[in-house]
């Protein structure tokens, strides 16, 4: 009787397990099932390589290229902003901040990567974008620079931790090794503790473009919303996430902008699923590599 | 002489990016503080909107957040807390078990868009919730999903063998040990865990602008197929809609200020915890 318990027991954790499965399978179908209407009728290659971008005209007009190469050069350049930031912010937690600095900093800098998106949108809306508007004179302030940075910003305190926790996992005896044959702390951190913790260090930026890529509300507010393709730091873009948030309300089911719409998800999915995998792959690795096989 | 040149340049350079990131970082709660005080008021919390929203509070936002952030909770945490003790108690390691490590590790990294729209054609037409606290709870329950399951598999993976094995030799089952023993030490970790899918499920706006939010709706929701105000959608709404956009951007950063101490103080609770529960096992 007992064990019959037991067993069952296991049978339901095990259901749960798969939930996860489920859902990530889940939201395969549903994109591609919603997007057949829309893979059918518009080309493909007319969907990835058009520029127009008019999904309410007669006919409609659904080139996606300009959304696309919104949503990279934002990520792009945000990528700037975050990598350099966010790196050298973990680097000083890890090598140069005194036990004290720390034990206040990495809650700070933990607190910060909580700190929801809205609330960078929102500043972005009323503080930078005026600012940067009122600096360069620009005829509006909401563009791609403008939503690169605050997009880049609200990137570091990730990439600060992911990576600070790569530099935290490499062995001791590598840097007292590089000690005892005479290199400085810079030295040392330069040639043996970033390239040991390299792999971890690229995740963490692999998933900080993911998060890039895949945030919406930053750039739905302070990105311009213009589909064009940018040709200057000042243009207004209209990345695919703000453009599915965008125009979605007025979308209405089973019309074909409602499917486009299901396949720019798609296509967003795709690509970030393809940076979870590189991550994936990396880091598992980079385990294997500094002898921890969990 | 040149090295220690060299080292101090680049120390010097790598303390500059730290400041960098504290001083942006600093100036955004320096505006929300400075700019949304003046909004806060004990009507701005407790009243509904009035006149467009350009006047009264923010209440039934507050309320709707909540409601939200509950049902994703009690949607969420029995299956990512079951799911993780899975994984860490039951599993053989294997095939399995690695695919749906990998599944979990890629449900974390779709984007909130995403999960917006997979609610939108699920919860809301296909299973015909509508527009309402339901489809929006499950939509971001999903989204926390992956948080509590990760947070939890390393809770119960920092429990030391030897508890389970003095249970298991006292002659407990599996699902006993798990019971009395796994999951109480784990605990706190697991709570850790859910308060900070908490803060995340309340400061989503992507995933509940097609599936639960609504700009303005006349008093609280009456039941879970009710559409709902809530915090992070009025504060885009505030600002991309109505006609009078000075009184309305006051409004919006008092709601901002209210999201921000709401996060703060989630992710302050859980580094509180965290930081006790360290202590105890030695880690």
């Amino acid at each position: 009787m007992n064990s019959f318990k037991e067993k069952l027991i296991k049978r339901l954790f095990c259901i749960t397990a798969y939930a996860s499965l489920l859902f990530l399978a889940g939201i395969m179908f549903v994109l591609f099932k919603e997007s057949l209407k829309a893979l059918e009728e518009v080309s493909l290659p007319a969907f990835l390589l058009g520029r127009e971008w008019y999904p309410t005209d007669t006919p409609p007009e659904f080139g996606a290229l300009s959304l696309f190469a919104g949503s990279l050069s934002v990520s792009f350049i945000a990528v700037l902003v975050c990598v350099p930031l966010g790196l050298g912010s973990a680097l000083y937690l890890h090598e140069i901040a005194s036990e004290r600095q720390r034990k206040i900093l990495k809650p700070v800098v933990e607190i910060l990567s909580g700190v929801p998106s809205i609330i960078f949108g929102f500043f972005g809306l009323v503080v930078f974008a005026p600012l940067l508007q009122e600096m360069f004179d620009l005829p509006v302030g909401q563009c791609l620079l403008t939503a690169a940075i605050i997009l880049g910003v609200m990137t570091i305190p990730t990439i600060t931790s992911l990576s600070e926790d790569a530099l935290g996992f490499v062995p001791r005896s590598f840097k007292e090794a590089s000690y005892a044959l005479g290199a400085d702390r810079w030295q040392t951190l330069r040639r043996v503790t970033i390239p040991a913790a390299a792999s971890g260090i690229i995740t963490s930026i692999i998933m900080g473009i993911g998060r890039l890529m895949g945030e919406t509300m930053i750039v739905l507010m302070v990105a311009g919303g213009a589909a064009v393709i940018p040709d200057s730091l000042f243009s207004p873009v209209r990345p695919m996430t703000s453009t599915i948030a965008a125009e979605m309300g007025e979308a209405a089911q089973g019309t074909l902008h409602f499917s486009v719409l299901f396949e720019i998800g798609l296509l967003l999915f795709i690509i970030t699923f393809i940076l979870n995998v590189i991550s994936e792959l990396i880091s598992r690795r980079y385990r294997l590599k500094l002898g921890q096989g969990r | 002489m040149k090295n220690k040149i060299i080292q101090n340049t680049a120390f010097t350079l790598i303390a500059l990016t730290m400041l960098a990131t504290l001083f942006f970082l600093a100036s955004i709660i320096y505006f929300a503080a400075a700019r949304g005080l003046p909004a806060l008021s004990w009507e701005f919390i407790t009243e509904v909107p009035r006149n467009g929203m350009t006047e009264g509070g923010v209440a039934p936002a507050i309320a709707g957040t909540f409601y939200l952030t509950m049902g994703a909770v009690l949607f969420a945490f029995p299956l990512g807390v079951a799911c993780a003790v899975y994984l860490q108690e039951y599993s053989p390691k294997g095939y399995i078990v690695n695919i749906i490590r990998m599944g979990i590790n890629n449900l974390a990294g779709v984007p909130s868009v995403v999960f917006g729209l997979f609610g939108l054609a699920v919860f809301v037409k296909f299973f015909g919730f509508g527009v309402s606290i339901l489809s929006g709870s499950l939509t971001l329950g999903i989204l926390i999903l992956p948080g509590i399951i990760s947070a939890s598999q390393e809770a119960l993976m920092a429990v030391p063998l030897s508890f389970r094995e003095a249970s298991l030799a006292m002659g407990a089952t599996q699902w006993q040990t798990i019971r009395g023993i796994t999951l109480p030490a784990a605990l706190p970790g697991i709570l850790t865990g859910l308060i900070i899918s908490i803060g995340r499920a309340a400061g989503e706006t992507a995933p509940i602008l097609f599936t639960a939010a609504t700009l303005y709706r006349k008093g609280y929701p009456t039941s879970i197929f009710s559409e709902v105000m809530a915090l992070p959608y009025h504060i885009y709404a505030l600002m991309s809609e109505g006609v009078n956009p000075q009184k309305q951007t006051a409004i919006a950063y008092g709601c901002a200020l209210i999201l921000i101490v709401l996060v703060g103080l989630m992710s302050s609770l859980a580094i509180i915890i965290r930081n006790k529960y360290r202590s105890v096992y030695g880690h």
